[in-house]
């Protein structure tokens, strides 16, 4: 059934950022893969421009130079993606509608809150104000008070109320209104939301879904400019995703809410107004997927967030320097997709991890290492990192650019990487 | 009497506009001293002005007597304030016009409206006192003898500012003047208010410790653990919950129960005063300071109100009405309260104060144009003060090539 779904799709398709079709049993049969092109390139998308693979024998336009050596069926990404449609080629055909980052945020969370009663918000000023990201807005006067909780200034309390009031069975969303904020309510994070699920013996579910606004802004000082994954990647129990684009964005929260595991989604202050058009019909994204961005042959650059545009920008300077780069966003945090990850390792043989995190205990640390021991054997360099430096981050311009990965470096390490071995 | 002190009043505005056009830099010297500097005040025994003002609105007390409604207080004090506080409007404004033309980025909280309670604590203060607060601590700062040049680099991201340029808008401190900062999280600042007032005592110092905060923060548990171990420890500290009735965009009335933040520190004894008074604010600080100095930790809360957003990215009016604010600023706005009773005592005529205006706007125009000029931080400022005694570690950019600094 899988196959003569992908088969159809083969048909006619036009190019969609940020999915992967897998099918469940493909251990030999043919993969349908989506190429999926950058969001940086706006209003790029629209019915005609074909991008599919499917079979090895066909070939497509992938709109990179370099010959392609390897048999499609080898290289299949494993991103699931659920499409509540029955006919799943015309689902693919009508992208409509066009919106920001946030607002595709709010779409989901808005069909969410529609398809269950028992999602409810909790945050500072999501209800009247409308969220000081307009992630809310207009939701209070559709769902009431009682289900956008405007909250007092108290992180920790509204933290661990949501916590306790998911134990019950309601499925509260967290918001931080930055996620520095959160580092407030840590300890009900750590001990209770992760935790709680293993000490009770299985006996109760936290669904909760933690969001909010995290990373380097532009100049909003060091406290507001905090990296959390790097924090809560060690507690048990969590898991982790970071949206990239409104298509992710939408389906990776709606993929959360309906979670029954407590999901932490980093938003990025900068991707906000991001736009793309993205499904009508709706769609959820798999939570512990990561996203294909753009296939290569020479090195695999792994990435997140907002990183994800530094090295789609590297990617230009680097294809036009003769470089093939498989760029891969990992988007979930924890766990971290191994098989597709592995596959590209085990055709590029090299790797680059482009993060926003602190170099030290960040989320490439742990990558890094889980990739060493793991794919040792498929590795021709040691494994590239680059992350934000050490320090905390200043408010002064030149010096906060400074802090953080920009392109021409990350052009820089590829080419090192490339050189040896 | 009147005569006598308008003769007196007028020479001394002479001698206030001699010495502060002299100063070339006048955006240099702390701006409490800009009108006359304190040894000439002492020498000239300038209390001979003295006189007494009554403030209008009663203070609300709790678990303690109310000080007397009659003011002490001068004809230099009340000018200075009138000063001080016009210079610290006229920042705020080109502030705000520096955020708008994108000098200024980030977060930037802006203190218009609140003036009062700033320069009101400063008259009943001295250096030995500590002040900290959160974000919106620009005319602290100045109020703590920060200057004008080092405020605006600041905002810009210069070198020139109190924090070098890494700070920015919420992290401006300044520890010889006592000033603690600029805090960015909401209510984090209350218990390190305890923890200087804490220091105080422990070191014998005879000075308190006010920590600052809103009434968004008054409802962090953190603000009443710090309560409950000043009470406990008898600390010199005074909590000063700046009641500007906003948190954001959620009125005081949808985010606290009681919105008597005066009475939220239950057996901590509380005042709550009309913050838009500068004199009413004097009273009350000087009645706090004794009292935490006696028995231990205070609340005070400053009844105020800004005129701008929470922040520059907020627009003020979604959760306000317009009428709301400019009311606030037809009936209750300091600096209009202070240039009523100055011309009423006839302390001063309106061409006098014309000239103090004058004055201030031109120390702000001169401090921003330098502040302007102000280079960069060098690179290896990215990496200078993260730790106190260098390790001789080396950090490097992505490449291992660029920016190689030994760290300090």
């Amino acid at each position: 059934m899988a196959a003569a779904v992908a088969s159809q799709a083969v048909a006619s398709m036009a190019s969609v950022a940020g999915i992967a079709v897998s099918l469940a049993s493909s251990s030999s049969s043919q993969v349908a893969r989506l190429q999926l092109t950058t969001p940086a390139a706006p209003s790029s998308f629209g019915i005609g421009r074909c991008h599919l693979l499917t079979r090895s024998s066909a070939t497509s336009d992938f709109g990179s130079t370099a010959p392609k050596k390897h048999a499609v069926s080898k290289v299949a990404t494993n991103a699931v993606v659920v499409i509540n449609s029955d006919n799943y080629g015309s689902a693919l055909l009508y992208f409509s509608h066009e919106l920001l980052l946030f607002e595709a945020l709010r779409e989901g969370l808005e069909e969410e809150l529609d398809r269950d009663p028992t999602v409810c918000v909790i945050g500072e000023d999501v209800g009247h104000y409308g969220g000081s990201y307009k992630v809310t807005k207009g939701f209070a006067e559709k769902f009431g008070d009682w289900r956008l909780l405007d909250t007092p200034i108290c992180e920790n309390s509204f933290t661990g109320m949501a916590i306790g009031a998911a134990i019950t069975g309601l499925r509260p969303v967290i918001e931080g209104m930055n996620m520095g904020f959160l580092l407030l309510a840590y300890n009900q994070i750590a001990n209770n939301c992760g935790m709680l699920h293993y000490t009770s013996g299985g006996q109760f579910t936290i669904p909760v879904v933690i969001r909010g606004p995290g990373g380097v802004g532009r100049q909003l000082g060091a406290e507001h400019s905090q990296r959390l994954e790097s924090y809560f990647q060690s507690v048990p129990g969590l898991q982790m995703v970071a949206c990239s684009t409104p298509y992710n964005a939408k389906g990776l929260m709606k993929a959360a809410i309906r979670s029954e595991n407590p999901v932490i989604l980093f938003e990025h202050v900068l991707l906000y107004n991001l736009k793309e058009k993205i499904p009508d019909e709706e769609y959820i994204c798999c939570l512990e997927e990561a996203e294909l961005v753009r296939p290569g042959e020479d090195i695999t650059i792994l990435t997140y967030s907002r990183m994800r545009y530094h090295v789609t920008q590297a990617a230009k300077t680097l294809v036009n320097k003769g470089y093939d780069p498989e760029i891969i966003d990992i988007r979930s945090l924890k766990p971290f997709d191994m098989y597709t990850i592995g596959q590209s390792v085990k055709k590029t043989h090299r790797v680059l991890i482009v993060e926003e995190c602190m170099r030290t205990g960040g989320i490439g640390a742990s990558l890094r290492a889980a990739i060493m021991e793991n794919f040792f054997d498929e590795l021709d360099a040691p494994i590239g990192c680059l992350s934000s430096q050490d320090v905390p981050t200043p408010y002064s311009g030149p010096l906060e650019e400074l802090t953080v990965v920009q392109p021409p470096q990350i052009v820089a390490a590829v080419e090192q990487l490339c050189m040896r071995g | 009497m009147a005569q006598q002190l308008c003769h007196r009043t007028r020479s001394l505005l002479r001698l206030s506009a001699i010495v502060s056009s002299s100063s070339a830099s006048s955006s240099l010297i702390p701006l409490s001293d800009s009108i006359i500097p304190r040894q000439q005040q002492q020498r000239a025994g300038f209390a001979a002005d003295a006189l007494t003002v009554d403030v209008p609105v009663p203070f609300k007390a709790h678990k303690c007597d109310a000080p007397s409604l009659s003011v002490e207080t001068s004809a230099q004090e009340l000018l200075s304030f009138f000063k001080t506080m016009f210079t610290m409007r006229r920042m705020e404004i080109a502030a705000d016009s520096l955020y708008k033309s994108k000098f200024i980025r980030g977060f930037c909280h802006l203190y218009d409206g609140q003036e009062a309670v700033c320069v009101g604590m400063e008259a009943s203060l001295n250096q030995k006192d500590c002040i900290i607060t959160a974000y919106r601590d620009h005319c602290i700062h100045l109020g703590r003898g920060g200057t004008l040049l080092e405020v605006f680099s600041e905002l810009m991201g210069r070198k020139d500012g109190c924090s070098l340029g890494k700070g920015g808008s919420m992290h401006m401190y300044n520890k010889k003047g006592g000033f603690f900062g600029g805090n960015g999280i909401v209510g984090a600042q209350t218990p390190l208010g305890a923890g200087l007032a804490f220091a105080q005592k422990y070191l014998k110092v005879d000075g308190v410790t006010l920590t600052m905060y809103g009434d968004g923060a008054a409802n962090q548990g953190q603000l009443f653990e710090a309560m409950n171990i000043a009470a406990l420890w008898s600390l010199p500290v005074i909590f000063v919950c700046e009641n500007n009735h906003y948190g954001m965009g959620t009125a005081e009335w949808r985010s606290a129960k009681s919105p008597e933040y005066y009475k939220r520190g239950d057996y901590v004894p509380g005042m709550k005063v009309d913050g838009m008074d500068c004199l009413a604010v004097k009273q009350a600080v000087k009645y706090a300071k004794e009292q935490a100095l006696k028995n231990g930790p205070f609340v005070l809360e400053f009844d105020t109100y800004r005129y701008h957003g929470h922040s520059m990215s907020d627009p003020g009016s979604t959760y306000r009405t317009r009428d709301e604010i400019s009311g606030v600023r037809q009936e209750r706005d300091p600096i209009e309260r202070i240039r009523k009773l100055l011309l009423s005592l006839e302390i001063a005529s309106v061409s006098d104060l014309k000239t103090l205006e004058k004055e201030a706007k031109s120390e702000v125009d001169e401090a921003l144009a330098k502040a302007k000029e102000s280079p960069q931080p060098d690179t290896s400022e990215l990496f200078s003060h993260i730790w106190v005694k260098g390790y001789g570690a080396e950090a490097y950019g992505a490449d291992r090539k660029e920016v190689v600094v030994k760290l300090p």
